[in-house]
């Protein structure tokens, strides 16, 4: 089923008297293409939880339409939208086992949807061994991992099979290893039941690794949508830039003068076709090549071996924030005693934005 | 850790224990001792014998009888009809957004109330006197309903301003607790009920009841045992002579026994104390029973 989010804004009356409405989302425009896993993306506040609200019939948008396929479903009750929704902390009712909660949404159905007994416990079967808990049926939500509880919350949002699945920070609670894991777990379930799914994160990595399009947002704007690689290689914005990849993005003062890039007085990279001006000059860690001729020189600082690749930590006048991170290949030898090091740079991991705008140039 | 400073950890509960001796554990042996010693004497502190003669004579005195009616009567009338009634409308304060601390105040004005200060109002609402009806029963003549007087008149009349004024005074506090647990149910589970489709009574009555329920348990264990010790409230319609009213208590002939016009006789009250104390036990144990097999603690 795909999801048409036609200028979708969101305000929020602010508290006080005085103050201003707070616009949670600001016209969303985007067409999300049936079978997709989306990945909505953005740092807290950001307004990224508020669109599946809207999006689940939580919250009823101020203004724009949401459709589901043809059919509009703007002001109808979450309950009449046919969608799924997993809570962060997974909202399993504890007085209920697992097979009950599971079951909680088809007991819920009236008129001709009504089912059998026999029929819920198969539907419910189905989607445990779905999600491969079907050996915890009969467990309290307080006897399971944290893993575990994720992956009955994400049966419950997929017994009624529903048109939409939304899934709020789904990784967020679980440790480190286990969100790995279940990350992949949520790809295969997803490609499994093809199913149009939408998942709110703020961790990029997270984002990137599974989406089919990630949707970057800013204050309750969309900054970026497209294939996670795509918006990597191409950000539109000095936020989204800095938003994606770890480690971040160096970004350090620079000009562009007489189609070359400036930064402290060195001309670092051939730019052909760019107006003058000045600009945030993007370097991914990854577009570093050690040269002893290169034109880039910065003070060293430290390397950091790390195995499959060295990290080479240094300093520069016009870098904002701490220290410039370059990532280069194990193999290259670093000599750690000079007082200096030199770059080239690679074309395509450099990006310039607008000093005032921040807009890609 | 295990035996070492014994003795240290006995000082420290000295001051508890002695206290409790003195003012829990002596009377409640001395009680037992008065409900089994016969015809004891105030004046001469003496008894001619040691039997059950005063629980027989309790057990068949008809005002002893009366006043255990009286009391199952307003346990049961009003332990669940307040109840249900604070349910309801700690359920309706929950719900509402505006005005929501105007309304928990008002409703829990008759809880620091005083107890007589709302009997002379429920006097003034119930009462018929040489000059006024009453207001209940103007407004009973308004549509058409004779006059009935609630204070001194019929046993039903009497019995339903009992029950009225009892589920009205232990309301706020009921109220009070449930808007509270209402409060700490984690909104997720209703907005994932809402999602799942589920109507606003079957979240009530599968989501609601059971994360509430061992709050409702407490309610209902607190308000039997409450209930049987009425006494006070009885007092405050009816006056002190609750016998002549045929609205005395367990606790109101315990009392009379020792104190009352008739009184002076403490191997009655003791014996009247203990068959209260086994009932009421009896009643909680039949209760926390039940609790267990039904309330979720979550």
């Amino acid at each position: 089923m795909k999801v048409v989010l036609e200028n979708l804004t969101k305000r929020f009356a602010s508290r006080s008297e005085k103050g201003k409405d707070v616009t949670a989302v600001n016209r969303f425009n985007f067409e999300i293409p049936d079978g997709q896993l989306v990945g909505l993306l953005g740092p807290s506040g950001c307004g990224k939880s508020t669109t599946l609200n809207l999006i689940s019939g939580l919250e009823t948008p101020t203004e724009g339409r949401i459709l589901f396929g043809d059919q509009d479903v703007t002001n109808l009750p979450p309950e009449e939208r046919g969608v799924g929704l997993v809570f962060q902390n997974y909202a399993l009712y504890p007085h209920l086992t697992v097979e009950q909660n599971i079951i909680f949404p088809l007991q819920n159905l009236k008129g001709n949807q009504k089912m059998s007994k026999a029929a819920m416990h198969e539907k419910a079967l189905e989607a445990a061994k779905l999600v491969q808990i079907e050996r915890l049926m009969e467990r309290k939500p307080s006897q399971l991992s944290g893993g575990q509880q994720q992956r009955v919350a994400i049966a419950r949002a997929l017994v009624k099979i529903p048109r939409v699945l939304l899934l709020d920070e789904p990784l967020s609670n679980l440790d480190a290893r286990l969100r790995l894991q279940t990350r992949e777990e949520l790809r295969r379930i997803q490609r499994e039941t093809g199913v149009t799914t939408i998942f709110v994160t703020h961790d990029q990595e997270e984002a990137m690794s599974i989406s089919d399009l990630i949707i970057v947002m800013k204050e309750g704007i969309v900054n970026q949508i497209g294939k996670p690689q795509q918006v990597y290689d191409d950000p539109v914005n000095l936020f989204v830039a800095q938003f994606l990849g770890t480690p971040a993005i160096n970004v350090l003062e620079g000009e562009l003068r007489d189609g070359r890039l400036m930064i402290g007085g060195e001309a670092v990279l051939d730019m052909p076709g760019k107006a003058d001006g000045a600009v945030w000059a993007g370097i991914r860690p990854e577009g570093f090549v050690l040269d002893g001729n290169g034109p880039f020189t910065c003070a060293m600082e430290r390397v950091e071996v790390m195995g499959r690749d060295v990290s080479v930590v240094c300093t520069h006048e016009k870098m904002t924030g701490r220290n410039i991170r370059a990532i280069i290949p194990a193999e290259s030898r670093v000599d750690t005693d000079q007082k200096t090091v030199r770059f080239s740079l690679k074309p395509a991991k450099v990006f310039v934005f607008d000093r005032e705008s921040e807009a890609r140039r | 850790m295990k035996t070492k400073n014994n003795w240290k950890a006995w000082l420290y509960l000295l001051p508890a224990i002695l206290f409790l001796a003195v003012f829990m554990v002596y009377p409640l042996i001395d009680v037992c001792v008065y409900a089994v010693e016969e015809n004891y004497s105030f004046a001469q502190g003496e008894a001619t014998g040691i039997g059950l003669a005063n629980f027989r004579y309790v057990l068949s005195d008809p005002y002893f009888v009366q006043a255990v009616r009286n009391t199952f009567l307003i346990v049961i009338i009003t332990v669940p009809l307040s109840t249900g009634f604070s349910l309801l409308i700690a359920l309706g304060l929950s719900s509402v957004k505006r005005l929501q601390n105007a309304f928990q105040t008002i409703y829990f004005l008759p809880y620091v109330t005083n107890t007589l200060a709302v009997g002379l109002v429920f006097m003034i609402l119930f009462r018929k006197t040489d000059y006024t009806e009453g207001l209940v029963n103007l407004l009973l003549a308004k549509i058409g309903l004779g006059g009935v007087d609630f204070i001194e008149g019929p046993y039903w009349a009497k019995m339903f301003v009992m029950c009225f004024y009892t589920i009205w005074v232990v309301m706020p506090f009921k109220i009070l607790i449930l808007t509270s647990a209402l409060a700490s149910v984690n909104q997720d589970y209703y907005k994932a009920a809402k999602v799942d489709g589920a109507s606003s009574f079957r979240i009530f009555r599968k989501i609601t009841l059971p994360m509430i329920s061992s709050t409702v348990f407490y309610l209902i264990i607190t308000g039997f045992i409450g209930a049987f010790k009425a006494y006070s409230d009885e007092v405050a319609l009816f006056g002190t002579n609750l016998n002549a009213a045929g609205m005395n208590t367990i606790v109101g002939y315990v009392y009379d026994m020792l104190y009352g016009s008739s009184g002076g006789y403490p191997s009655y009250a003791a014996a009247a104390a203990l068959i209260l104390f086994a009932i009421v036990f009896t009643i909680t144990y039949i209760n926390l029973t039940v609790s267990k097999k039904t309330v979720q603690y979550v």
